[in-house]
């Protein structure tokens, strides 16, 4: 049985057919779960997609945090299941406090899309695990609000507990320890600001997305 | 200061008269307001109809043609392609970024009206020179705001044009194109029908926001600097939020069939949209504006009903469907308002209460299509002949500076494209910088592949048609060809977008009239229908036109879609071939323009030949017989092979290119192609087959960028430029006065 991902949608989510597209060209059964929903269905695992949840205004994510759906996200991530969160997603995991750190306006105070190169730092989490530690994966990042920030104990409780998961190799945006992706200590909670979906078809420019959606899809089978 | 009403709202003593003629009495207040908004230039295109007729418009995959909110085309497999252009050129000098961020909301609105789902946007952008700080801010605000409301309305910008040059340093032009998909049996068209319907307002309240927008602003020329910052409250504000939901509710609306007709509110308003539906249904409306949720206190009903208050839509529903129609608005949290209801006749009612009292009622059809229809004076300049003799080449001797001409004409846009979102739905095999835009072609319904992709380009070049518009319109549309052509496309449809100065001027009306006769002319010859346009007049400022700028949009389709389009990056070890007639003339090329030669005369287009060029150019596309092409537009030879050496970080030794002719003119009709040692014989081969002229001129290696006997330089010096030239242009701060 192929696992079921479920795509969370809050009004202003754009990157939700994206994220199923991507999943269900690697052979998993995906749906939408709309925002003001308590019930995930059958879900294996969960991805916030991107977007402009609520046009991100006030700020990326803090609106989009007090939906039915996330309230329902935080006790699927507390029971271990995974939970992925792209780009404005990863934001709404930092508003909702499932992941530590926030997400501000890049350093350039402009918006950004362009393919950037990432490096693998650890295979130790659901969206590593089939990637090689020190790899190099070429992914788009399409964001205003991308520059990584944490509280220096934080950064220091990332590192210490190989929590970073992938790191610019050309920072495009300012974030803080070049950080691209993260998870929580737990492992099955991940975020990251590039768009893997971008980058699962040849015709697209490249594939390096698969490996990590595929661990993604993986680790929701276990 | 006692102008009469009516000229304060831009109307003419003799369109009052009509008015009345129509009417049989006297307008009142909110009548003329309707009027005169529906009558601007803008809405009615009173100047250019008369010639608009000129532009073939029928053709075998043609659905809708223009007159509709967007052409619709047949692209195969069950799809149907929606498209449009529009200008929002005068709101973005006011305010730059609500005026070009308003404009994409409103190409969007026009494309999903037709039931289909918007996919992509292109803008081609026109500033003043980049060394002029106020028209950096007009840029940075402009891009901004493309940036701002396109990104998260959700829908990609996969490329476009931008040109800085000093004819607009008083009028940008902002053009955006869109482009929708829609299951072909989903067509629905903006009109009212069946006496006893509702008309439902879906989105944002109305508020005193971009009243007169079409005619106090978008219909008359810029002057002095206090009375064009006073225009600043006709431009609107754009909520993309309240647009992205807007979309969702209307599109699920459709696929539900709730909705007997929509229509989009842009210029006009409701004015506009109730006149049009009515009118093109055949039938009246009853329009109650107490209805009509208001975003501020104590509005006239003229306000009302000219207020160009974005994201805004209005339904024709049949009272059985009301309420779910109002259950799925509810579920996208989309304000909806019964406001009106169809009536048998003509005559549109607008009512204080659905049963109170009649403020006023105009035959629905009188709005548009009894609008005036001018046949204005034209005249050639009166220097024609001298400006013919006037060519750039005269000035050759005093200048011999190869490099340093070739690296102030090339510079990368990606400071402006990188904030533009050009992949969202996993479409975008080739974006911003390609020869042409290309895009998966997925069915909207089912999300399937169809393995075929569709090509869209946007070209324009003012110069070329400030030096002759006839023959520089119809070479913009042979390069749309050629663009279309480079990624292996066949091209199915044009729109336009005309951007010229004062019609009242007859030299400008002289240019639009060329300009038509020109497209016409090349769209014939190249059997391209026109499916919808824009004409946007009163480009000045300070007394000064614009130069003539047509743009144009083509879409075409490519039937095996299994591999990126070959692009600029060729490899080591390439050989570089130019096909194509020789080069004739730096008359209008960006080289003479840059020098300040304005003048001279264009090549007529040899059609035949050109149809041949574009042939073969598909043919080794398609064949995947070619490592990189670009054809040979602005900048000539010398910047085609500059972008393609930096794109492949690649370099290349030339010959055979011994002049400034050879290097900067841009005469139509050709294209460097890079090709593998390995398939040169069976590349030729196919040329010499297509009885298309060639030249070898020189090899893809190392890391210098040499022609022979004219330059020698490094490939890092170039990359340099092209890749800081805007970024530092934009360090140097903008103004806003």
């Amino acid at each position: 049985m192929s696992p079921t991902i479920g795509v969370i949608v809050f009004p202003g989510s754009n990157c939700e057919q994206d994220a199923l597209e991507a999943v269900t060209s690697l052979g998993a059964k995906s749906k939408l779960i709309w925002h003001d929903s308590f019930d995930l269905g059958s879900a294996d695992a969960v991805i916030i997609p991107g977007g402009f949840a609520h046009g991100d205004y006030l700020r990326p994510g803090a609106i989009a945090r007090f939906s039915p759906a996330m309230e329902s996200v935080f006790a699927f991530a507390r029971s271990g299941r995974p939970v992925l969160g792209i780009c404005n997603g990863f934001q709404v995991l930092t508003e909702a406090g499932l992941l530590p750190g926030a997400l501000q306006k890049n350093s350039g105070l402009k918006f950004l899309c362009k393919p950037v190169n990432l490096t693998v730092r650890t295979t130790n989490s659901v969206l590593t695990s089939q990637t090689v530690k020190g790899d190099g994966l070429r992914i788009p990042v399409n964001h205003f609000e991308g520059n990584y920030t944490c509280t220096e104990e934080t950064l220091e409780e990332l590192q210490d507990e190989d929590r970073i998961l992938l790191t610019y190799e050309d920072n495009p945006n300012g974030s803080m320890g070049d950080i691209a992706g993260i998870c929580n200590a737990e492992r099955n909670v991940v975020g990251l600001m590039p768009h893997p979906e971008r980058a699962c078809h040849p015709l697209l420019g490249s594939t390096d997305g698969q490996p990590l959606l595929k661990s993604f899809i993986e680790s929701s089978e276990l | 200061m006692n102008e009469p009403v009516h000229r304060t709202l831009g109307l003419t003593d003799d369109e009052l008269e009509k008015i009345i003629e129509i009417l049989g009495r006297e307008p009142n207040h909110l009548e003329l307001a309707m009027y005169s908004v529906m009558w601007s230039e803008h809405c009615s295109y009173k100047s250019s109809r008369v010639h608009l007729k000129r532009l073939p418009v029928e053709g075998e995959h043609v659905l809708v043609g223009p007159g509709e909110n967007a052409g619709v085309i047949d692209v195969g497999d069950d799809i149907a392609i929606a498209i449009r252009i529009e200008s929002h050129n005068h709101p973005s000098y006011i305010e730059p970024y609500q005026g070009a961020a308003t404009g994409v909301g409103g190409i969007i609105r026009d494309i999903f009206t037709m039931g289909a789902r918007p996919i992509a946007i292109m803008d081609p952008l026109r500033f003043g020179p980049i060394d002029d700080a106020r028209s950096r801010w007009v840029a940075e605000g402009v891009v901004s705001g493309i940036s701002g409301y396109g990104n998260s309305v959700g829908v990609p910008n996969i490329g476009g044009e931008t040109v800085f040059d000093e004819t607009y340093i008083g009028n940008p032009l902002v053009n955006v194109l869109c482009l929708g998909i829609l299951p072909k049996d989903r067509l629905v068209l903006g009109q009212a029908s069946g006496v006893g319907n509702l008309a439902v307002l879906l989105g944002s309240t109305t508020g005193r926001d971009g009243i007169g927008g079409v005619s106090v602003l978008a219909s008359a020329g810029f002057g002095d600097e206090d009375e064009d910052t006073e225009k600043r409250p006709s431009v609107q504000v754009g909520d993309p939020f309240e647009e992205k939901r807007l979309i969702e509710c209307c599109l699920e609306l459709l696929d539900a069939r709730l909705v007997v007709g929509i229509q989009d509110l842009g210029g006009a308003g409701l004015s506009c949209a109730a006149s049009e539906t009515a009118s093109r249904g055949g039938v009246g409306m009853d329009f109650d504006v107490s209805a009509v949720p208001q975003r501020e206190m104590g509005m006239e009903p003229f306000e009302i009903m000219t207020s160009e208050s974005q994201e805004r839509m209005l339904a024709i529903v049949s009272p059985d469907n009301l309420e779910n129609v109002l259950a799925i608005s509810k579920k996208w949290e989309i304000r909806s308002s019964v406001v009106g209801k169809v009536t048998e006749g003509g005559q549109l009612r607008i009512l204080d209460g659905i049963d109170g009292p009649v403020l006023g009622e105009v035959p629905a059809s009188s709005l548009h299509e009894d609008a005036p229809l001018y046949n204005r004076p034209m005249a050639p300049p009166d220097d024609l002949n001298a400006r013919k003799e006037d060519k750039p080449e005269k000035y050759l001797l005093e200048t011999n500076d190869f490099s340093g001409d070739l690296l102030n004409l090339i510079y990368s846009h990606e400071w402006i494209t990188s904030q533009y979102d050009s992949q969202l739905f996993l479409n975008t095999v080739a974006g911003p910088g390609s020869n042409a835009a290309v895009l998966r072609l997925k069915h909207p319904v089912t999300g399937e592949d169809t393995g075929r992709g569709l090509a869209v380009t946007t070209d324009g070049n003012h110069r070329w048609c400030a030096v002759d518009p006839r023959r520089g319109s119809a070479l913009t549309v042979a390069e749309s060809m050629l663009n279309l052509a480079c990624v292996g496309a066949e091209p199915r449809a044009l729109v336009n977008c005309l951007n010229f100065g004062n019609p009242e001027n007859p030299t400008v009306m002289w240019q639009l009239s060329e300009a038509i006769d020109g497209m016409s002319e090349a769209c014939r010859e190249f059997d391209l229908p026109v499916v919808g346009g824009n004409v946007s007049l009163y480009n000045e400022s300070q007394g000064t036109n614009i130069d003539p700028t047509p743009i144009v949009g083509v879409i075409g389709v490519i039937d095996t879609l299994d591999a990126p389009p070959p692009g600029h990056k060729w490899s080591e070890g390439d050989r570089l071939i130019v096909i194509g007639p020789e080069p004739e003339g730096l008359s209008g090329s960006a080289w003479a323009f840059g020098k300040g030669y304005r003048k001279g005369i264009l090549r007529e287009l040899d059609y035949d030949l050109h149809k041949k060029i574009c042939q073969v150019t598909r043919e080794l596309v398609q064949k995947k017989l070619v490592t990189a092409v670009h054809d040979v537009s602005s900048g000539g030879v010398g910047v085609a092979t500059a972008e393609m050496a930096i794109a492949s970080g690649v370099g290349c030794s030339l010959a055979r290119i011994s002049s400034h002719e050879a290097l900067f003119s841009e005469s139509s009709s050709r294209v460097v192609l890079a090709v593998n040692p390995d398939e040169l014989t069976n590349v030729e081969e196919i040329l010499n087959a297509a009885e298309v002229p060639k030249a070898r001129i020189g090899l893809a290696h190392g890391d210098r960028f040499t022609i022979k006997g004219l330059l020698d330089l490094e490939l890092q010096s170039i990359q340099n430029k092209w890749e800081n030239h805007l970024p530092i242009a934009f360090e140097g701060g903008t103004t806003q006065g």
